[in-house]
């Protein structure tokens, strides 16, 4: 196992955004978490990747018992991040937010290296050709790419992405997709946060369903679609249905 | 690393290196004691820039280094009877001692809660000297005339103080274009631009916002100890002196904070400046209401500062201008 969270629980003052959450995650595999607006699927990825503690509960990472750890602790171990509200460092290079993925992740390469590991990076969500623009000047899809670009660079064990085919058209869906998939061949382990239901349906090997903070459902994804549950968490969100019913 | 071969690190380092060259072969007093000046405020800005500039944690009250440091190597000159060279460096430890402790607590705040912080910091920093019996509490120390004779006289040592103020000065700005070019600078600037997303990457950020307030605390230390050496004595008021810290502010910003050059440039313009504006009588009382207004210009039309500004505009230069 990779990843091992038992009975994790997040409260913010009087809101329980996690409640006795528990799952586990093993090797090479790719993890699909869903969810209506407001679920806390974030919040399981803050509290995953040491943004900051769960209030109760444990999380294991490769073995070790990380609870609490710091952020940068945890980047170090070999797990990284790709945001849902983007986050480029943006008056730096395109090309030197990556190096701070490499420089900084799991590896903590030296510059020079880093410079050449964020240039395959870019290349392969294809972003290579802006890598001198201040990344500050992309769009919302390129800066997307960029976050994910950064996660890379990292070279980690564990990639967390929330989010990433937000506002992507169809064709840069297919795009990412493929990197997504390629990131996978390559030994990463993969946990995403989705809404465009196609796609994570057909790239996840598992997925597990987050609704008012519990988890309400967890199986491959032609079982999950068909949990009564699920559906009915999804019938309490009009915009998701929305969205299911389009596809 | 190869900084040698980059044009930025040589106009930086050859700027300060060939101005305080010429003035030790052109050898006249009155020169000496302006170009004085101008290396101490490209000493105080440049080490300001380590932590405003790079790391984008806004300091009001650096002179504190300055004042601490300075007093304590200026202490263990005049009252143990140490080697210059020594005091400097053991001002400079201190300094640096304090940052750490200080950087510790204080950098836990951010934006200006920070700041408001750093005024604090100063203000404690005089009140404390100023009662604590072994610095002379508010008279302060002064130095025997007979330490200047180690260094053959006073006229001799003043072109001595001034030789050691220029190397520091080279020092320096070359640790700061290191800093600002290695993997550790790479962190800074990612702290800078956002720091949740800076931890998330792995950059151990309390560390390193600590790591480089100590930094840029050990320069101030070794200046304050040469300029209270060369004026023979320290007193609280002229060691905390809040206005200085604000105008090594003005010059970051003025020059272009982040860039190694800014401070640099900042320094010159700010000093040429001010003798300008001192000997008006309209601007001579005005002398901190003017640094203010400078400083509101610059954030409102010139937040990149002198060098930004040319880097925008003549794109071509930028590899010079770093
Ligand atoms: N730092 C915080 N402080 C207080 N409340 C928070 C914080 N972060 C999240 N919340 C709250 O926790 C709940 C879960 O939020 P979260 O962002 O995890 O949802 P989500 O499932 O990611 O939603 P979305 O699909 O909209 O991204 C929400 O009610 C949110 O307002
Ligand atoms: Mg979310």
């Amino acid at each position: 196992m990779i990843l091992q969270v038992k009975n994790v629980s997040k409260q913010f003052g009087g809101l329980q955004a996690l409640n006795d959450v528990s799952f586990e995650l093993s090797e090479g595999r790719i993890l699909g978490l869903i969810g209506p607006n407001g679920a806390g699927k974030t919040t399981l990825f803050n509290t995953i990747n040491g943004v900051f503690a769960p209030t109760q509960g444990q999380i294991v990472f490769r073995g070790e018992d990380v609870t609490g750890q710091p952020a940068y602790n945890m980047a170090r171990r070999g797990l990284a991040r790709a945001h849902q509200v983007v986050r480029p460092l943006s008056d730096l290079t395109v090309h030197e937010n990556v190096m701070v993925g490499a420089c900084f992740g799991r590896e903590g390469l030296g510059l020079r290296q880093a410079a050449r590991r964020a240039e395959e990076a870019l290349s392969r969500v294809g972003l290579i050709e802006r890598a001198e623009q201040p990344a500050g000047s992309l769009n919302v899809a390129q800066k997307k790419r960029l976050e994910m670009a950064r996660a890379l660079a990292a070279q980690p064990y564990l990639i967390l992405l929330d989010e990433v085919l937000a506002g992507l058209n169809p064709s840069e869906i297919t795009a990412m997709m493929a990197t997504i998939r390629a990131i996978r061949e390559q030994g990463a382990t993969i946990f995403m946060i989705e809404h465009v239901m196609q796609a994570i349906m057909s790239i996840s090997d598992h997925i597990i369903v987050l609704d008012y903070g519990s988890l309400i459902a967890s199986g491959p994804p032609q079982e999950v679609a068909n949990n009564q549950k699920v559906i009915e968490a999804y019938l309490g969100d009009p915009r998701l249905t929305e969205r299911l019913m389009a596809e | 690393m190869s900084f040698w071969r980059s044009a930025g690190f040589w106009i930086n380092v050859l700027l300060v290196a060939i101005g305080g060259a010429v003035v030790l072969l052109i050898h006249q007093d009155t020169l000496r004691e302006t170009v004085f000046t101008i290396l101490m405020f490209v000493i105080l800005a440049s080490s300001l820039n380590i932590i405003m500039g790079l790391t984008g944690y806004v300091n009001f009250g650096h002179i504190v280094f300055f004042g601490l440091g300075g007093y304590f190597g200026f202490f263990l000159l005049s009252q143990l009877g140490w080697p210059l060279y020594l005091c400097m460096i053991a001002g400079g430890a201190l300094s640096v001692v304090i940052a750490l402790v200080v950087g510790a607590a204080v950098l836990r705040l951010r934006g200006a809660y920070f700041a408001l912080a750093t005024i604090g910091i100063n203000e404690a920093a005089r009140a404390f000297v100023a009662n604590f019996a072994p610095f002379g509490g508010a008279t302060g120390l002064y130095v025997n005339f007979s330490a200047y004779n180690a260094y053959g006289g006073s006229s001799k040592a003043l072109w001595w103080i001034f030789t050691l103020l220029w190397i520091v000065t080279i020092i320096t700005v070359v640790v700061c274009y290191l800093v600002k070019h290695s993997r550790f600078g790479l962190g800074l600037i990612a702290i800078r631009e956002d720091e949740d997303a800076a931890m998330v990457m792995g950059v151990k950020t309390p560390w390193a916002k600590t790591a480089a307030f100590a930094l840029s605390a050990f320069f101030p230390a070794l200046v304050g100890t040469l300029y209270f050496f060369k004026n023979g004595n320290v007193e609280p008021e002229d060691a905390f002196r809040f206005q200085l810290s604000l105008e090594i502010l003005v010059m970051v910003m003025l020059g272009g904070k982040g860039y190694v050059l800014g401070p640099i440039i900042g320094a010159l313009a700010y000093e040429r400046l001010r003798g300008v504006l001192l000997v008006s009588p309209l601007f001579k009382n005005l002398h901190l209401a003017l640094s203010g207004a400078i400083l509101l210009l610059i954030v409102l039309f010139m937040p990149g500062g002198l060098v930004g500004w040319v880097r925008d505009r003549l794109p071509r230069l930028r590899r010079w201008l770093e």
